[in-house]
This record gives C-alpha cells, structure tokens and sequence, in this order.
C-alpha cells in the first residue's frame, strides 16, 4: 500500500452523544490508489459516510479520531493543523455531498462560489477566477454558463447545483474525490448524467475517487474496486465483478441478493442460510432494531395500551406460539398464518406471484378515466386513464415531478381530482370528495401504505392503536377482545412480533415501522391497497423482506395493488403490469415483462438505460439468454442452498 | 399514552440539575401563590407610620416602605395576584391561539393567509403599547389586563399552533387518518391537537414569564390592579421615588421576587423542552 | 444585489400592503377610545355636578350625537388633515406635543438600540463560534438572566448603582441637567445638535443623562438578539453548505464571515425589527423611571389623567413608526437574500 494515494489504517471514530460515545467507525482500514475508484458501500450506519467525513477532518464537533492513521500521498494528515488542513482540502484532496440544494450558500452566486474554491488556493485576480469558473462550468456541461454564472443555487435544478459543487471540488485539480451519495435523491437520469460526469473528469485527469454509495449498481458500473462496510468495519473488499458474482462475506452474500437488478425476482432477495432460519429477515432486521431504538424497552416489559396487560396474561399461549412463528414468517416459510391455503395451491401460490392470474375480460376493479390534477396553473396529472383488475398489481413508475404520488392519492380519495372518472367495482367513487369520503361504506375497501414509514405512524399512538385505528372507525370494531384478537392477527399477517404492539414509533426499526404500516393498511380487509413507494426509505436488506411481504399478502388477502414507486426493478418484479408516467400522462403501459423486456416508448427505454447495471457481464448475457436463469446460473451460492424456495413446508 | 418515559426524565434531570432547580422554584412560587393569605406573617396592609422605611431587620426581613407596612407579606401576597393574573391571560391565548392557529394551519388557503398576515402584523406591533392602550380603552381594571395580557399572546399562540399543525398537515400518519375514516374535525382535535400539545406546554411556560412581566409593567405605569394592593408592578413604582435616597429595599425585593419566578418559569419552559425532545436544544 | 429599480418598486408594493395595517390601527384607535369607556362628554364637562344641558352642548360640540360611521369619518379626515385633536393637560395640539417630544424618544430608542447590536451580536457570534466554551455558557447565562429582568427594575438598579453609591450618573431626570443649556436645536437630537454647536461640555453633558436610560432599554433587547445570533450562527456553522465551503478549503476568514455570518444574519434582521418594535413600547416605562420627556411619558401622563386624544395619536404615532420600519427591514431582507425576490 505504499503507493496508495490515500490509505486509512486502522480508524476509529466515536461520536459523544449526550448519554454515551457511539463507535461509529471500529477499525477501518481501506486504501485508493491514484487514479483509481474505489466504491464504498454499505446499508445506514454502516460508517461509510463518517470514514470520508474523518479523512477530510470534516467530522462534527461530537466526532473524534480515537486512534488509526490517515496516510495522504505519504503524508500522515490525522493530526493536521487548521491551517496545514487547508492547504489540502480542496487543491489536493476534494469532496462532494449528497443534497446538492443545502450544499451551496444560498445567498452568493454560484459564479462567486467557484471563484471562491479557486481564489482559495490560487492568488488570481477576481476577474481570472470569474474567467476560469465559467470555464469549469462548461468543463461540468452546464447549459447557457455565462447566464448561470450569476445564478442563485435557488434558480437551479439539484442535478446542475451537483454540477457546481462539483466544478468547485476540481477547481483546484485535486487528485482525490471524494464523491458522499452525490445522486441520492436525484432522478435516475440525472443520477446517470452526473455520474458519467465525475467518471469522466476523473478519468481524464487521473484524479482517484471514492465513491461512496448504498447502491450496488452504481458502485458496481462505476468502481475499480468495492469495499463493503458494515458496523463501521469493512467486511470485504474486491473488484465488483468477483464481489458481486462471488461474495464471501455472509453480510455481503445478503446485500448483493437484496438489490434489486434487472434480472432479479423477488424470491431471490433474500438470502438463507443453513436450515435452522429459513428467512434472515426478520431476525436480521430486529438486530437492527436492537441497536437503533432510542429508548429500548426489554421485551416483555409492562404493557401500557389500554386494557390490554389483562388479555397479555389470558393469551400468553397463543403470543407465544406467534413469536415461535415469528422467525419463519417471511416469504416462502410456512409460518403459521390464519388462511393456510391448500398444500398443493401454496406451490404456485408462493412465487408464482407475477403471471398468477390477472383476470382479464371481467369488469376492472378500478378503473380511471381521463383523470386530470390542477394545482393552479400547472397540471400535475394530466388524461390519465388505466384500469386495475381484482386481484392484479399494477405499477406506476415515473421521476419526480411525474404525478405518482398524485396519482395514488387521488384514487385512494384523499385528494380530489380536477377532471375525470374513477369507477370502483361499478361504482364512480370520484362523485363522493375526499373530505366526505370518510364516511363512504368504500373507504375500508381502499387502503394505502405510505412512503415514509416513519412519518406514517402518529407519534403518540403505539403500533397497536395505529393498527387498531381503521378497525374502530370503519369496521365499527369496539369490543376491547375482539379489537386485540384482530390486532394481533393482522400484527402476525405482516410479521409483526406482538410484544412490539405497545412500542411507539420511535422505538420501532424502519422495517418493523413498515410492517405497523402494512398491517394498518391490509386491517380493513380491503380490496385495493395503494402502496405509495413503501420500501423508498428502508435500506436494501429490509426493502428485500418487505417486498416479499407484500408478495405473500397478495396471495393471502386476495388483494389488488397499485404500486407507485421511482425503482424500475422493484416494480417490474413485484407488478403484473406497469404504467409508465412522464410529466402528468402516461407514456407508456403494459404487461410488465413485455414491457420491461421490449420498451416501445423512447422515454422508457431512457429510463430503463439509466438504470445502473448490476452486474455488467451477467446483464449483457442476460439479455441474451431467458433473463432469470441466465442470473440465477451466475449466482450459483444461494442457487445451490436453496433449490425450492417454497419447500420447505 | 404518554411518549416520555420515566426513566428519560429521570436522565434529562441527572445530565442538567438546573432542570431540579427551575421545577421545584417554579412550584414553590406557585405554592407561595396559593398560600398566600396564610403564610404572610403580617397584614400586607396593615400601615405603620412609627416603623416607615426601615432597612430589612428580624422583625421585617424585607423591611418596611414609606407607610410602614411589612414588605415580605407585601411580596408574598402579590406573588397571588401576579401569577393568577398571568396564569389566566396565559391560558386564555393558549386556548384560543390553539383553537385558531390549529384550524388556520389544517384548512390553510385564504383565510390561513389572512389570519397569518393579522399575526406577522400584530406580532411586530409594539405589544406592550397595544396592551397599554387596550385596558386605557377598555376600562382600568385587573380583568381588562388579563384580556390585554392575553390579546397581546395570543399571536404567539396562533402562530406556533398554526406552523406546527401546518408542518404535520401533510404527514403520512394524517392521510393514514383519513385513510382511516376520520373526517377533519376529529383530525385537528384528536390526532393534531395532541400532537403540539407538548410543544405548547413548553411555549406556555416560557410565555408565563413574559404575562409576568407584562402584567407587572402595566400595574408599575398604574394601570390594572391599584395601590394599596400588594402588587410587585405597584410596589416597585412606589419604591422608585425612594431610590434616589437609596432606599432600595423598596424596589429589590418586589424586583427580586419577580425577576425570580419569571427565571424559574423560563428554565421550567427550557427543561420541558429538553424532555420532550433533547435535539430542540439550542 | 438586486437593481434599484426593483427596490423602489418592492418599497412601494410594501407601502401599499401596509396601508391595511395603519387603517385597521386607526379605526380600532377610534373604537378603543370613542366607543367603549364611558361619555366623554360627561368626563370633560366642567365638574362632577354639571348641568345636562351643558353636558348636551358638549356632546353636540365634541360630534359625539353624530352616527358612529360618521364620526369614524370625521375622524379619520381628521387624522388624514394632521389633526390629532388636543391635549387636555398640555392645552396644545397633539401634533405639535408628539412633534417636540419624539426626538427625546427616537434618540433613546437608537442609543439603545445600537448599543444592544454592537454588544448582542458579537456575543452571539462569539457563543457560537465555540459552543460549550466559558464564553457560550457566559452568554447563555446573560441571556436567561436578560430576559428575566423588568426594564422598570433594571433601570432602578442602575440608578441605585451609578446614582446613588457611585455618584457617576447625573440625576436622573430629563434628558439635560437643569445648569446646563440645550445646544439651539437644528435636528433636536441633543447629541447630534451639541456637535453641531461644537459644544462638548454639553455633548458629555447630554450623553451622562442619556447613558442609563439607554443601558436599560439595551439590557432588555440584548438577550434575546444574543440568543437568537447565536442560535442562528450555530444553524449556520453545521449547515451542509459550510461544510462544502470546508470541504474546498476556503479559508477560516472567509467561511466565517462570508458564508456563516452573511447568512446568519438573516434571522437577526428579522428579530432586531421585533426588538426595535419592543424597545419603542419599553420606551414608556424607562421614560417614566427616568422621567424622559418623550412621547411615551407624554402618553402615559395623559392616559393616566384619561386625556384620550394624546393616546390615541400616540398609538397612530407607534403605528406609523412600526410601518416604517418594518418597511426598513423588509428592504433589507430583500437586498441581503436573493431568494426573496421569488416569492
């Protein structure tokens, strides 16, 4: 490693928080070669983001160095003066963040920002600094520059204020970048614009990156070489063909098969290992739960929901029968669940979940015609029209901006729509506004779960009277046994371990907050539910367990999804078909595997192209070849373990 | 139903003793407020002429004002008056405000503007001019100060209740809400109410202080409650004649008293907050 | 920097949006004080056992049997014509009252104003700059103490302390000792016409009285400015775009100062208008602590002695001044943040 060009050996870092110290980093040890890209991926948490913030000593106040090196071009900067540090920050070593918007002084011109970053290190004029800002934002393909160049970040996109942070990080000709998430939360297009970007320039000017990212086809398209942190430790480190074809790390044999690819299936996210856990998730995620919540309460300790500490005691036995079910109850387990189907039905039922049977020629479900959304002067949703058959999953995709979410609102009739016609089972719902649709005998027959599942969940209710809500006030369900008995039940649907009932939300893991979400949304026993990008905020790992969650809650409850998200993969494994939406109207839509495998729309295949490659080599022959075999051949670990997912009941 | 647990509290108090402090001075002024009547050892009224403007003694730990009566009792008495006077308008602008910025905030459109810009308007306003003018107008009485007091909060009210439902309006659990057939009445009372409450409690602590004040001021310019009550407004302007000839003992305990319990209500409202969420501290 | 020209025409879009607010303050002076106390024709009347009819008289003479729209009309041509009606206790008109005592007011205000940033600012800054340090836990403890203190009792320690055990102060009344002569008034702020007279006995003279006065109403207004500069830089300092500016190494100086301060100063300017706007109510309990002849004393003896045209044209004056200077900050705001202009 004597060559590295920055090499950190051994780092720790805690953070003084105001009850302890975190370890956020313990003992990482990684280096990037000159001119070379490292990717840095791992799940939140995982320490990725601290280790560039300590190698650029940009660390927050609570933030320390507790021992480890940080060697840069020879030099060791881990003790660096103030004014030492300057002098590398930004002409020898750069970095670039993730929320481009926030990262660019609101009040000063992005032309005045630039020649700040060259005058900070170079002594020209104002003038030749002005002179050579308009250079760089050519250099970083911004549209019109001289006009943009008295721009306020305001009046610009995030992709083009990524652009400006982005000339201002090689200014001063670095030879590192450090590149923290730069397109996280940019649409995929942009996403790709912006990486070709930073991959261009470094190539040109063999200047190394580090790349920092959660997610593996970026890190994969873009990285010589990947390292994968987990616990502020890297647990493998390899090129991305060998690491993503052949992880050895368990931790990465999961992350690889929890993201989603072009080729993936559901049932293929998530990993299992031995015989003992059919299922990693579950156990996995209340790990994660373990270390998270910000007040843990041991399990078992007094319940405080309403009444229900006297029924606890009665129904010890039926708890502990779920919580044994409990590790087992994701996808392809045979948990104990209310409905068992028939032994022979589970078989085509488990995964057969994409051509299960849409049932075409019947009256739709739903369906919505000619749906039009104003706000003011914009149309947001713009003569939209589909139809979704009982029991069908349909997807709405689209980039922000696209009316979606919209979308998803207005058929769930919590918004009202401006034009257009929405029929549900035969009847125009679009008569009743949404501020009376609460008292509509359909309301408990369209549900929806939300992005956020966080913000989903009112803070002062626990999980329990979150569930607990739509059964009081649509089902009329007031009895206080008969109330739990249905909570319980759709709690052990979901995989909801009962004793985290009486948590609050803050106390609950993102996967489990999902899980409160799900089980409010499926408690009605509706016909529809509108899932407004679920899996959005969860990490890969518990996207993974989610998404087969929502699989097996389809089969089970006889349900019709509509399925708004901005993850192409996500939806074409998840959804029957696939409506495409650009700017308010469809551009395209159809069964998701033609649809997916032969784009007709050109937005659609721009969409589809932006969309990181997994994995190179196995997707070009994946195109070629019937495309799951041509992956599930590649993976041949997890293949071989698992030869029939469903099986094991 | 409650979010915060003991055992939180308990940690807020042991990181920040202050916190103990502030609690129990905030309730003890308050229970010096109720007992008043039975714990002055003399009658807050009571003059003697023989024993005017003597310095703080055993006989009178605060000493005497220029009619001979004991300032102690004076102090302890006023503390009644001055924290019932506060303690209304307070409540009045906290449930008015609540009611009104709760609904502006949920219905937004024109009339959240309207209401809004009445509010940026108001708030701007020397308050302490609008309160001085309302009881001149309305009549000078102690009633006519507790509604100045409580016109003159009430923006404040309005304003944090309006930004605080305005930031949940849209959250998911809201939709959830309505998802789940509530309508939006029972939305604003059952699920938005509840939900600022503590961050109005706060607000409500740090503003008793303020009512305290406010109060005070008007009595100290003669409006509101009148001599020979024992008010601590009052009791200061009667010593401000004497300072000059350095009685100060006239002035500082009053001064003392009130200056204490705004402080106490103030680092009561901080502790709240530090309970209720340790990341608001600024 | 945005043109001139758009200034002007934000200055005039605000003017005109803040003739609602004047207008509500008018006729909610107007109901204050004609509709709800008792008849003023019973108060002005020569003494308690005046005869109906010249109660009557009165009445007729004062409009008061007139319709309320049509008084309210009388009234606000009144206002709109600089007749604010006269003051029982002075005999003269309120205009030419306010107009001799604003000064006395305005220059207590700025003094204390000024006194109040060019301490609470740097305080806050200095806070901020190195949270947990002595100097922050200084200033946090000025702060909660600051805001628990009455200007009506600081002002009286103040005196107690520089007045009576010191002997610094001069006495505190008025805004000139007695043995000394007023400077010939050119701008009637007693600092600025003493220069003008190039009279510095008297300059030192005038600025001894003025001292205290202003201390207490800076005292009042420096907690909360502190505090909220502080917080404010605080925000700053750990926002993502300070970090970028780190990130690229711009120097201490200029992160400080160019990103950090420039855009905590933002909430700051909002603040000191509030503050400004507090400092112009305290005005009437300093002024009487410290027998300021300003308007706010001159509203108060009269209120007191329920002389109401005083009043009234008081609260128009505190109206008028509060526009203008929301005004001020408005425009301010505008230049400092470009994103204004979207809205």
């Amino acid at each position: 490693m004597t060559g590295a060009l920055l090499s950190i050996e051994d780092l720790h870092v805690s953070f003084a928080t105001r009850r302890n110290t975190v370890d956020a980093l313990r003992g990482v040890t990684l280096a990037v070669n000159p001119g070379e890209t490292l990717g840095v991926v791992g799940e939140s948490g995982s320490g990725k983001s601290v280790t560039a913030l300590a190698a650029m000593h940009l660390l927050d106040r609570a933030g320390r160095v507790s021992s480890g090196r940080i060697v840069f071009q020879g030099e060791d900067i881990t003790h660096l003066s103030a004014s030492a540090l300057r002098a590398v920050r930004g002409s020898r070593m750069s970095m670039i963040f993730q929320n481009p918007r926030a990262a660019l002084n609101p009040i000063r011109t992005v032309g005045l920002q630039i020649a700040d970053a060259i005058r900070a290190h170079r002594r020209v004029s104002q003038a030749a600094a002005t002179e050579r800002a308009l250079d760089l934002l050519r250099l970083v393909l911004i549209r019109d520059p001289e006009t943009r160049l008295n721009a306020y970040p305001h009046e610009l996109s995030g992709g083009m204020c990524q652009r400006v942070i982005i000339a201002m990080a090689i200014a001063c000709e670095p030879d590192l970048l450090i590149a923290d998430e730069p397109t996280t939360g940019l649409d995929v297009s942009t996403q790709k614009a912006i990486m070709d970007l930073i991959a261009g320039i470094a190539a040109e000017r063999a200047m190394g990156v580090i790349f920092i990212t959660h997610d593996l086809g970026l890190a994969a398209k873009y990285c010589g070489r990947v390292v994968v942190m987990k616990d502020g430790r890297v647990v493998e480190q390899a090129a991305p063909n060998k690491l993503f074809n052949a992880p050895r790390d368990p931790y990465t044999q999961r992350l690889v098969a929890a993201s989603p690819t072009k080729v993936s299936r559901i049932e293929d996210l998530v990993v299992e290992e031995g015989v003992a856990t059919l299922s990693r998730g579950p156990v996995f995620e209340q790990a994660a739960a373990r270390r998270s919540a910000v007040v843990p309460l041991p399990v078992g300790e007094r319940v405080r929901v309403r009444g229900l500490r006297r029924l606890w005691s009665d129904g010890r036995t039926s708890i502990r029968a779920a919580q044994a079910g409990e590790r087992y109850n994701t996808i392809g387990a045979s948990a104990p669940h209310p409905n068992p189907l028939p032994n022979g039905e589970r078989e085509r039922a488990e995964f057969g979940a994409i051509s299960a049977r849409p049932t075409y020629g019947s009256s739709p479900l739903l369906r919505v015609t000619g749906l039009t959304k104003r706000f003011g002067a914009s149309t947001a949703v713009d003569g939209v029209s589909f139809a979704i058959n009982a029991g069908e999953s349909v997807g709405l995709v689209g980039e922000s901006g696209s009316g979606k979410s919209t979308i998803s609102r207005i058929v769930c009739r919590l918004l009202d729509q401006t034009e257009g016609e929405i029929r549900f089972d035969g009847t125009a719902i679009d008569a009743e506004p949404a501020r009376t649709f609460n008292r509509s005998a359909l309301r408990k027959d369209i549900q929806i779960v939300f992005q956020d599942a966080h913000d989903s969940l009112n803070p002062r209710f626990s999980a329990f009277d979150c569930i607990a809500h739509p059964l009081r006030k649509l089902m009329g369900i007031r009895g206080r046994a008969v109330l739990t008995e249905r909570v319980f039940d759709c709690a052990r649907r979901v995989g909801l371990p009962l004793e985290l009932l009486d948590r609050f939300p803050h106390q609950l893991s993102g996967g489990q907050k999902a899980r409160v979400g799900i089980a409010r949304g499926i408690a009605t026993g509706p016909r529809l539910l509108v899932l407004d990008e679920p899996t959005a905020a969860l990490d890969v790992s518990v996207q993974a367990v989610i998404l087969q969650l929502l699989v097996r809650l389809r089969q089970e409850e006889n349900l019709s999804y509509l399925f708004v998200s901005h993850d192409l993969n996500v939806v074409r494994m998840l959804c029957d078909r696939t409506i495409v939406l650009r700017n308010g109207r469809i551009v395209e839509q159809g069964r998701s595997s033609d649809l997916f495998a032969n784009p007709a729309d050109p937005y659609t295949r721009d969409l589809l192209a932006a969309i990181p490659e997994f994995n190179p080599t196995a997707a070009v022959e994946a195109k070629v070849a019937e495309p799951a075999i041509a992956l599930g051949a590649k993976r041949q670990p997890r293949a071989r373990q698992v030869p029939s997912p469903g099986g094991e009941g | 139903m409650s979010v915060i647990t003991l055992k939180h509290v308990r940690w807020v108090v042991a990181s920040n003793p202050l916190t103990l402090v502030a609690a129990s001075g905030a309730i003890i002024i308050a229970l010096i407020g109720v007992l008043a009547p039975w714990i002055t050892p003399q009658d807050p009224l009571a003059t003697d002429v023989a024993n005017a403007m003597q310095p703080p003694t055993t006989a009178h730990w605060f000493g005497t004002d220029q009619l001979g009566r004991d300032i102690f009792s004076r102090v302890v008495a006023a503390t009644r008056i001055d924290l019932a006077i506060a303690l209304s308008a307070v409540s009045l602008s906290f449930v008015l405000g609540a009611v009104i910025g709760g609904v502006c905030g949920y219905v937004g459109g024109r009339l959240d503007r309207v209401v809004g810009r009445v509010v940026d308007v108001l708030m701007a306003f020397p308050l302490f001019v609008l309160a001085m003018a309302m009881v001149a107008a309305l009549g000078n009485r102690v009633e006519n100060v507790i509604l100045a007091t409580a016109f003159i909060n009430l923006p404040f009210y309005i304003r944090f209740a309006r930004a605080e439902v305005n930031v949940r309006r849209d959250s998911g659990w809201v939709e959830a809400a309505r998802a789940g057939g509530e309508n939006d009445l029972s939305i604003i009372l059952f699920f938005l109410l509840p939900n600022i409450l503590p961050a109005m409690a706060v607000q409500v602590s740090l503003n008793l202080g303020w009512a305290i004040l406010n109060a005070a001021g008007l009595s100290f310019i003669g409006l509101g409650v009148q001599a020979p009550t024992a008010e601590w407004g009052i009791m200061v302007a009667e010593g401000a004649r004497f300072i000059t000839s350095g009685k100060w003992w006239l002035v500082a305990f009053p001064g003392a008293a009130l200056m204490l319990s705004v402080l106490f209500f103030n680092l009561l409202g901080d502790a709240l907050r530090d309970i209720l969420d340790p990341r608001m501290r600024t | 920097m945005r043109s001139a020209r758009a200034i002007i025409i934000r200055v005039g879009e605000r003017l005109l949006s803040s003739l609602p607010a004047l207008l509500g303050v008018l006729v909610v002076t107007f109901v204050l004080m004609r509709v709800l106390p008792g008849d003023p024709a019973v108060f002005f009347a020569s003494g308690p056992n005046a005869g109906q009819a010249e109660i009557d008289n009165l009445r007729q003479r004062m409009g008061l049997d007139q319709p309320l729209f049509v008084q309210l009309m009388h009234y606000l041509r009144d206002v709109g014509t600089g007749n604010l009606g006269n003051s029982l206790t002075t005999g003269q008109p309120v205009l030419t009252d306010l107009r001799q005592r604003l000064p006395a007011s305005l220059e207590l205000t700025f003094t204390a104003f000024t006194l109040a940033v060019i301490i609470a600012i740097p305080l806050g800054i200095a806070a901020a700059m190195r949270p947990n340090s002595l100097i922050d836990h200084g200033v946090r403890f000025v702060c909660t103490l600051g805001v628990c203190v009455p200007t009506f009792v600081s002002g009286l320690i103040l005196i107690f302390v520089f007045y009576y055990i010191l002997g610094v102060a001069p006495d505190p009344t008025g805004r000139l000792d007695i043995f000394v002569s007023a400077p010939p008034s050119v701008t009637s702020f007693m600092l600025v016409d003493f220069l003008i007279a190039g009279d510095l006995e008297g300059w030192m003279a005038a600025a001894k009285q003025l001292i205290l006065p202003s201390a207490t109403m800076a005292l009042f207004v420096i907690a909360p400015l502190a505090r909220i500069t502080r917080a404010s830089m605080l925000g700053v300092l750990s926002s993502d775009f300070v970090r970028t500016a780190r990130a690229v190494g711009l120097s201490s100086v200029k992160i400080n100062i160019v990103y950090a301060l420039r855009n905590a100063m933002l909430p700051v300017l909002t603040i000191a208008g509030i503050m400004f706007s507090t400092m112009l109510g305290a005005n009437v309990l300093v002024e009487k602590v410290f027998s300021w002849p300003g308007v706010g004393s001159y509203a108060l003896d009269a209120l007191l002695s329920s002389d109401y045209a005083p009043v009234q044209g008081f609260v128009l004056l505190m109206a008028c001044i509060f526009v203008i200077i929301n005004l001020v900050i408005d425009v301010l705001y505008g230049i400092a943040d470009p994103r204004i202009s979207v809205a």
